[in-house]
C-alpha cells in the first residue's frame, strides 16, 4: 500500500444529543476516539449507532453537543469532516457504470485528475474489468466495493461505516475485512456499527455499546470487547 | 466557481441517467398526448373555441404532466441513499437543486415543444409564425413549474403518502403560473398575435422570487 496521503485524525464527540420531537436518539454521548483507532459500535436496532455515525459525517445535525476532528500532527480541532462514509445503502447510482459513479463524485469533490483517481480505486477494489458495467448489474458484494471506492475518493483519514457487511456473502465479508485491515494498518481511523461478531469486528481495537442512545460500555480490552460485540444482535 | 462546476457535473448526471432510461420523458409525452387527444375528441372545438380554450387546456396538461415528472426527482435519490453521497460531495448544496431544476425545465420544455405540433394540428391553430415567442413563454412557464416543483419534490420525498403530497402542495401554488402562461400563450395564438410582456414579466418575477427562496432555504430541505 502506498504512503498515506492523509493526516491521521481522531474524533471528539462532546455531549452529543439528538432528539426527534420528544424521542431521544442520542443522550449526551461523549467519546474521544484516538487517531488510527478502529472502533466497533454495537447495540440493538434503534440504539443510536447509525445516528451517531451520520452526525459524525455531517449528514445529521446534532440537537446539542459538538463533534470535532483532531489531526494528530497539530492539536487543532476542525469541524469539517475529512471522513469517508459507507452506509448499508450503497450510495451509488445503479443507472451509472462503476467508473461513471466514481468520476461523478470525484469531480464533485474537486479531486485533481478524477479519471486516474477513479481508475486507481477501481483497481484497488478489484473492479477494473467491470468499470464500464452498470452498477445495477452488480452483485451486492460488487456494489459494496464501489461504495468503498467512493468513500475513499478524497483520501479520508477517517472512515465511517454503518453496518458495512449487510447483505454480503462470506467471500464478500472476507474481502471487506481484508480491505478494512489495510485501511486500519495505513493509519486511518475507523468507526463502524456492527451486528454481532464477525471477521470485521475482529479488526476493532475498541468496542462501544450503545443502548437507548447512551454509551453503556466502552472498552479496549479483548475479553470485554468480546462480551460487548457478542451481545450486539437483535 | 464551485456552484457552477458542481451544477454542470450534476446536470450531466441527470441528463445521462434520463436519456439512458427515458422513463420521465416517455411518461410525460404519453400523458400530455392522451390528455390533448381526449379533449380534442370530447369537444371537437372550432378554430375560435380552440384559440379561447386551447391554451388553458394545454397548460393544464403540462401542469399535471409536470407533477408526474417531478415526483421521482428526489425519490430516486432515496433508493440507494445517493442524496447523502451528494450532500457529502458537493461544495454548495444549492448545486443539487440547480442541477435538478435545470434538468426538469429542460425535460418539460422538450416534451412541450414535441407536443406543440400535435396540439396545432388537433386544435387547428397556427403556431409557426409565433414559434420563437411560444418557446419563450414555454421556457418561462416551465421554469416557474420546475423551481417550486423541485423544492416540493424534495419535501414530499420524505413524507408519507408522497404520491399525493406533491400535487396537493404544488398545484395550488402554481395557479399564478398557469394563469400567466395561459394568457401569454392565448395572446400568441390569437388572430392578431401579440407578445404579452406584462405576463412574461410576471412569469420572470415568479421565477426569480422562488429561485431566491430556494437558494436561501434549500439546504434545510435536504437535511434529515
Amino acid at each position: 500500500m502506498k504512503a498515506a496521503a492523509f493526516t491521521p485524525t481522531g474524533i471528539r464527540f462532546a455531549n452529543i444529543e439528538k432528539r426527534y420531537g420528544n424521542l431521544y436518539a442520542l443522550r449526551r454521548v461523549s467519546l474521544e476516539i484516538r487517531a488510527g483507532e478502529c472502533v466497533a459500535f454495537a447495540g440493538r436496532n434503534g440504539s443510536g449507532k447509525t445516528t451517531l455515525l451520520r452526525i459524525a459525517a455531517r449528514l445529521v445535525r446534532a440537537s446539542a453537543g459538538k463533534v470535532d476532528f483532531v489531526a494528530s500532527d497539530r492539536q487543532e480541532t476542525d469541524s469539517a469532516a475529512p471522513a469517508g462514509f459507507v452506509a448499508h445503502a450503497t450510495m451509488v447510482y445503479d443507472e451509472l457504470t462503476a467508473e461513471e459513479n466514481l468520476l461523478l463524485f470525484a469531480k464533485l469533490q474537486g479531486i485533481a485528475e478524477p479519471g486516474s483517481r477513479a481508475a486507481a480505486l477501481l483497481e484497488e477494489v478489484g473492479l477494473s474489468e467491470r468499470r464500464k458495467s452498470l452498477v445495477r448489474t452488480f452483485s451486492r458484494g460488487m456494489r459494496q466495493r464501489v461504495a468503498i471506492a467512493r468513500a475513499l475518493l478524497n483520501e479520508p483519514s477517517v472512515l465511517l461505516l454503518d453496518e458495512p457487511a449487510t447483505g454480503l456473502d462470506p467471500d464478500g465479508i472476507t474481502w471487506l475485512a481484508n480491505t478494512l485491515e489495510r485501511m486500519r494498518d495505513a493509519g486511518r481511523t475507523i468507526l463502524m456499527s456492527l451486528h454481532g461478531e464477525s471477521e470485521i469486528s475482529a479488526l476493532a481495537s475498541r468496542a462501544v455499546r450503545l443502548d437507548a442512545g447512551s454509551v453503556v460500555a466502552d472498552t479496549r480490552t479483548g475479553s470485554d470487547m468480546h462480551g460487548i460485540l457478542s451481545f450486539a444482535g437483535a | 466557481m464551485a456552484l457552477l462546476a458542481d451544477t454542470t457535473v450534476l446536470l450531466g448526471k441527470e441528463l445521462r441517467t434520463e436519456f439512458r432510461s427515458r422513463e420521465l420523458l416517455t411518461t410525460t409525452v404519453v400523458f400530455i398526448l392522451v390528455v390533448v387527444v381526449l379533449f380534442s375528441f370530447t369537444f371537437d372545438p372550432s378554430a375560435s373555441e380552440s384559440r379561447r380554450f386551447g391554451p388553458g387546456l394545454l397548460w393544464l396538461s403540462f401542469l399535471f404532466a409536470a407533477s408526474l415528472m417531478l415526483q421521482p426527482c428526489f425519490l430516486r435519490e432515496q433508493n440507494n441513499d445517493t442524496l447523502s453521497a451528494l450532500r457529502l460531495s458537493v461544495r454548495d448544496p444549492f448545486s443539487i437543486f440547480l442541477a435538478k431544476l435545470s434538468a426538469n425545465t429542460l425535460f418539460l420544455l422538450l416534451t412541450e415543444v414535441l407536443m406543440l405540433p400535435i396540439f396545432a394540428v388537433l386544435y387547428n391553430v397556427h403556431i409557426l409564425a409565433v414559434f420563437p415567442q411560444l418557446v419563450l413563454v414555454l421556457f418561462l412557464g416551465s421554469l416557474g413549474v420546475a423551481i417550486p416543483g423541485t423544492a416540493f419534490s424534495a419535501i414530499s420525498a420524505q413524507a408519507r403518502m408522497r404520491e399525493l403530497m406533491l400535487p396537493l402542495l404544488l398545484l395550488p401554488l402554481l395557479t399564478p403560473v398557469l394563469i400567466a402562461s395561459t394568457e401569454a400563450t392565448g395572446a400568441l395564438l390569437d388572430v392578431n398575435p401579440a407578445l404579452r410582456v406584462d405576463w412574461l414579466g410576471f412569469l420572470a418575477g415568479f421565477d426569480v422570487v422562488f429561485l431566491t427562496a430556494l437558494w436561501l432555504f434549500g439546504e434545510y430541505l435536504l437535511e434529515e
